[in-house]
């Protein structure tokens, strides 16, 4: 049978520098999935683009053909004309992108938006096109159409941003859907929810579908066909089935070893308890009040964190885990003193083992400058948090400038040390960020917060901006220097699976409630609370025989009121932190 | 109504700033020693001419100038009565000129709406040729479209105003028969409203409108093009292109609509710029605008004139505040639903 659309010995390159896409082969046959797979600048992104014609200005496919199945007949996508590719983007191939927050225009109402692919095409009279956008928000799981039809996009979340572009793009039932990462941005519980949905309705219209996407685990739940790119050429293709259970080339195999994995079976580990706590947090809350849009109307609160008692002890990795807006991000904000606790919230610190607490939110100026020697932290984008007009020796000098700490040549020798520890060379100290890859940066970044000798280091989400090879490398590093420092890391993450290898105590938290505690081995063994258990469902294998179970994504990412009764509360008034066994504490009614 | 109440509360807040203005206005007025009336008695006494100086006293009790400087304040608002009662900028006594020897309502008279008009057709024209420029500048980044209108905006920022008036005034006379100088026919002047003069005046208007609108049109056709060219990497201009649309519809409805809003906020910046920087052209062009006559008064000291004229300039410009303000709220749901529950 002739596939639906035929990529043959496609190359595209920018400008006149060597093509980034060399000699790509693909068929994406009806109504199956074929999953590109590559790390950042593999040329996935290009290869898909390329379908529909929407290039940088300065891209040029330079040979190859892209044929699309059109009844009897074909087109190539590469010769046909602009006028004739603008009828068939949006109505018979559609694209979904990577950022839902930023791929609908914030000024237009998402029903215009939607709509508008119908009126385009010609199709539909404005009544009848409404009266098929409705029914399709109805099928992505919009629960009010109509409300859905006159919302602006910053009116909803993230999860139902893509759920509304997903139905941007399924509107005119196309023949063929390509998705460029329509998961990356989103939390992985609303990732399940996503991916589970574009697989139903796959389903239901039978259509065919190019995933994107650099998660192999994401490739797993949803591909037939996978085609496994590197620097712009095709690896290794074939059914996903065995290219994923027996990889024949060794980037695949490198990529499948690198994707971090929640064990499948671990026996429970206790947590032995110790005295010495580098960080303590005492019934800390946050809760920030938001101004009403009427004036005469109290302030509504938002509590970002509510009573969190978390232990460090020293030489230790305590991962918070959470998804967007669970409060995580707010907790080490206010472990570090960058913010202040409500009243009644302690955090105290103990530089050395046995010496006095010293308490982080009631510090004179001096106290402060000493702990800030003490308490760094490792930002989430290395892309941004590095002073692009800084050399490389300054970024890293600076920390030592602020402290007065040495003379120039004792904080140069400092600086290169550190840069040897993080695994980079002396020589770089005269660069600007630039010239350095993401994972580099996110060393010096490493490199750059151990240079005043901290105790503790908080890491923000360290990895999540990461590729997943370049990921396992950065973890590693991390691992290395706790070791071989005795660090003590505060780690926060959106990942399970990140979280599983590094930490000793893992805390899940949801909307500022810590909502289960234990090692990682005892909570992926015996996960307690609902919302864990969601949390692990969601997380997505690559092994095809473990796919993602929604119901169970559904029920523990839902509201609480939806909980087992176990669990279940209504508003704030939430059940207590209760221990189940030694170290293991669940948020349930006893 | 929302978007009522909300033009509502901007207007009682242009109240507010206007009152505060008036306190300002009223102070920097009064900051050279003296006024008009002592610096001429003054200078009558010098040369003994007694009948004037016992006219120029009368005057000054006339109005209220041997008051402490607060009540003089309040009199001319119109708070306080002052020696005829309640007589101030409020009840529409807009006070007396010394200079001109006559009310300052006759000497402003035509030239307060003249004023107007002059600067509504400069404004008018600085949207008019940036938004088509600004657009196509940005949809035709580094082409020859886009170097060729950034080019001549920028002799229109450099040229001086006043050369640029000399210029147009020698070509237009010469090549169009374009008259030179003045906003209507002087024989014109002084008559009533007819059809005869309202195309006089229209006539007169083409070059001042070029003038004091070009510097105001390149440059911000050089901020929109920016702006556009922000919003063109934006990924909902792929989504758009990704559904179909064709080029020059997608740029209509997407990323102009976006690059719009700090286009419609420049209007309460423009209208101040325009009318403090036609002041010069007025008189290089001898237009009959309030520019020339706020200049004299301003150097004579004369200052029910002057304090009129700035209060006037100044409500120009909150009222043109206002408008985008009010406009802004209108384009942008973003600012209109701050706060509303999703």
């Amino acid at each position: 049978m002739v596939p639906l659309l035929s990529v043959r010995n496609l190359t595209i390159g920018f400008g006149k520098d060597d093509p980034v896409v060399r000699d790509v082969n693909f068929d994406v046959a009806e109504g199956e999935t074929l999953a590109l797979v590559g790390e950042s600048g593999s040329g996935k992104t290009v290869s898909c683009r390329a379908v529909l014609r929407v290039l940088p200005k300065v891209a040029q496919i330079r040979s190859g053909s892209i044929t699309l199945r059109n009844g009897t007949g074909t087109t190539d996508l590469v010769t046909l004309p602009e006028r004739a590719m603008r009828d068939l983007r949006g109505n018979q191939i559609s694209m979904i992108f990577q950022e839902p927050m930023r791929s609908l225009s914030p000024l237009h109402r998402i029903g215009n938006q939607v709509a508008e692919v119908l009126w385009l095409h010609g199709r539909k009279s404005e009544a009848s096109a409404k009266k098929e956008v409705l029914a399709c928000f109805d099928r992505v799981g919009f629960p009010d159409p109509e409300r859905t039809y006159s919302s602006y996009p910053f009116e909803l979340s993230g999860g139902m941003r893509q759920r509304a572009m997903i139905a941007m793009a399924m509107v005119a039932k196309p023949k063929l859907l390509i998705a460029d990462e329509p998961t990356t941005a989103l939390d992985v519980t609303t990732q399940a929810q996503v991916l589970g949905l574009m697989k139903e309705l796959q389903r239901d219209t039978g259509m065919a579908m190019i995933l994107v996407t650099h998660d192999l685990g994401v490739v797993a739940n949803m591909a037939e066909q996978v085609v496994v790119m590197h620097k712009g050429r095709v690896m290794e293709s074939g059914a996903a089935e065995p290219l994923l259970s027996t990889p024949a080339h060794a980037y695949t195999r490198a990529l499948m070893k690198a994707a971090p994995q929640i064990p499948a079976n671990v026996a429970p580990k206790p947590i032995e308890p110790t005295t010495d706590l580098i960080l303590e947090m005492n019934a800390v809350s946050k809760t920030y009040s938001m101004r009403a849009g009427k004036g005469w109307k109290a302030p509504s609160l938002i509590y970002a964190c509510c009573g969190i008692d978390l232990h460090l002890p020293r030489g230790k990795t305590l991962a918070i885990v959470g998804e967007s807006g669970s409060g995580k991000t707010t907790a080490a904000r206010i472990a570090l003193g960058a913010e202040p606790p409500d009243q009644g919230g302690q955090v105290l610190f103990r530089p050395t083992k046995g010496a006095d607490p010293i308490e982080v939110h009631q510090m004179d100026r001096t106290a402060r400058t000493a702990f800030q020697r003490e308490a760094q932290m490792v930002f989430q984008d290395p892309y941004s948090s590095l002073s692009p007009r800084m050399r490389i020796f300054d970024t890293m000098v600076e920390p030592l400038e602020i402290h007065r700490i040495g003379s120039r040549a004792e904080q140069r020798d400092k600086a290169a040390e550190m840069l040897q520890m993080v695994g980079l060379g002396r020589d770089m100290l005269q660069r600007y960020p630039h010239a350095f890859s993401g994972g580099q940066r996110q060393r010096l970044s490493i490199a750059r917060a151990l240079m005043l000798d901290p105790s503790l280091l908080v890491c923000d989400e360290p990895t999540s901006a990461l590729d997943v090879s370049v990921q396992e490398q950065i973890l590693r590093l991390l691992e290395r220097i706790r070791d071989q420092k005795q660090l003590s890391y505060l780690f926060i993450s959106h990942d399970l699976a990140v979280v599983a290898r590094i930490a000793d105590e893992v805390a899940v938290m949801r909307r500022g409630l810590v909502v289960e505690q234990a090692s990682p081995e005892t909570l992926f063994h015996n996960p307690q609370h609902p919302y864990t258990k969601a949390l692990i469902a969601a997380q997505p294998e690559p092994d095809i025989h473990r796919p993602i179970d929604l119901k169970l994504v559904a029920q523990g990412a839902g509201s609480p009121e939806n909980w087992p009764e176990h669990f279940r509360f209504a508003g704030y008034d939430a059940p207590p932190l209760v221990p189940l066994e030694p170290g293991h504490k669940v948020r349930c009614h006893v | 109504m929302p978007i009522l109440r909300y033009a509502l509360y901007r207007f009682g807040t242009m109240l507010l700033t206007l009152w505060v203005v008036s306190i300002l206005v009223f102070a920097i007025i009064n900051l050279p020693p003296g006024d008009y009336l002592s610096n001429q008695i003054a200078e009558l006494r010098a040369s003994g001419q007694s009948a004037g100086v016992a006219k120029a006293e009368f005057l000054r009790s006339e109005y209220a100038l041997d008051k402490p400087l607060w009540q003089q304040y309040f009199i001319w608002v119109g708070f306080l009565p002052g020696p005829h009662g309640f007589s101030g900028l409020m009840q529409g006594n807009f006070g007396w000129s010394f200079e001109f020897d006559s009310p300052v309502a006759e000497i402003v008279g035509d030239s307060l709406w003249l004023t107007v008009l002059v600067n509504l057709a400069a404004v008018i024209f600085v949207y008019v040729v940036a938004l088509p420029l600004g657009v196509l500048a940005a949809a035709r980044a580094r082409s020859w479209v886009d170097y060729t209108s950034a080019f001549v905006g920028y002799l229109g920022l450099a040229t001086p105003n006043f050369l640029l008036a000399l210029i147009l005034f020698y070509y237009g006379h010469r090549w169009f028969d374009l008259p030179i100088g003045g906003l209507m026919d002087p024989s014109l002047e002084g008559l009533p409203m007819s059809w005869e003069k309202v195309k006089s005046i229209l006539i007169h208007l083409i070059v001042p409108t070029f003038v004091i609108g070009t510097s105001g049109a390149s440059a911000m056709m050089q901020r929109l093009r920016a702006n556009m060219l922000d919003e063109l990497g934006k990924p909902y201009v792929e989504t758009a292109v990704a559904k179909g649309m064709s080029p020059s519809r997608m740029l209509a409805k997407y990323p102009l609509r976006v690059a719009f809003n700090p286009f419609v906020a420049d209007i309460g910046n423009l209208l101040p710029a325009m009318i403090s920087g036609s002041v010069l052209v007025s008189v290089v062009l001898g237009l009959q605008t309030i520019g020339p006559t706020l200049l004299t008064a301003l150097k004579t000291q004369d200052m029910f004139l002057s304090g009129f004229v700035l209060m006037f300039v100044a409500l120009l410009t909150l009222i043109g505040t206002m408008i985008s303000d009010v406009l802004l709220v209108l384009l942008d749901p973003r600012i209109r639903y701050e706060g509303r529950k999703a």
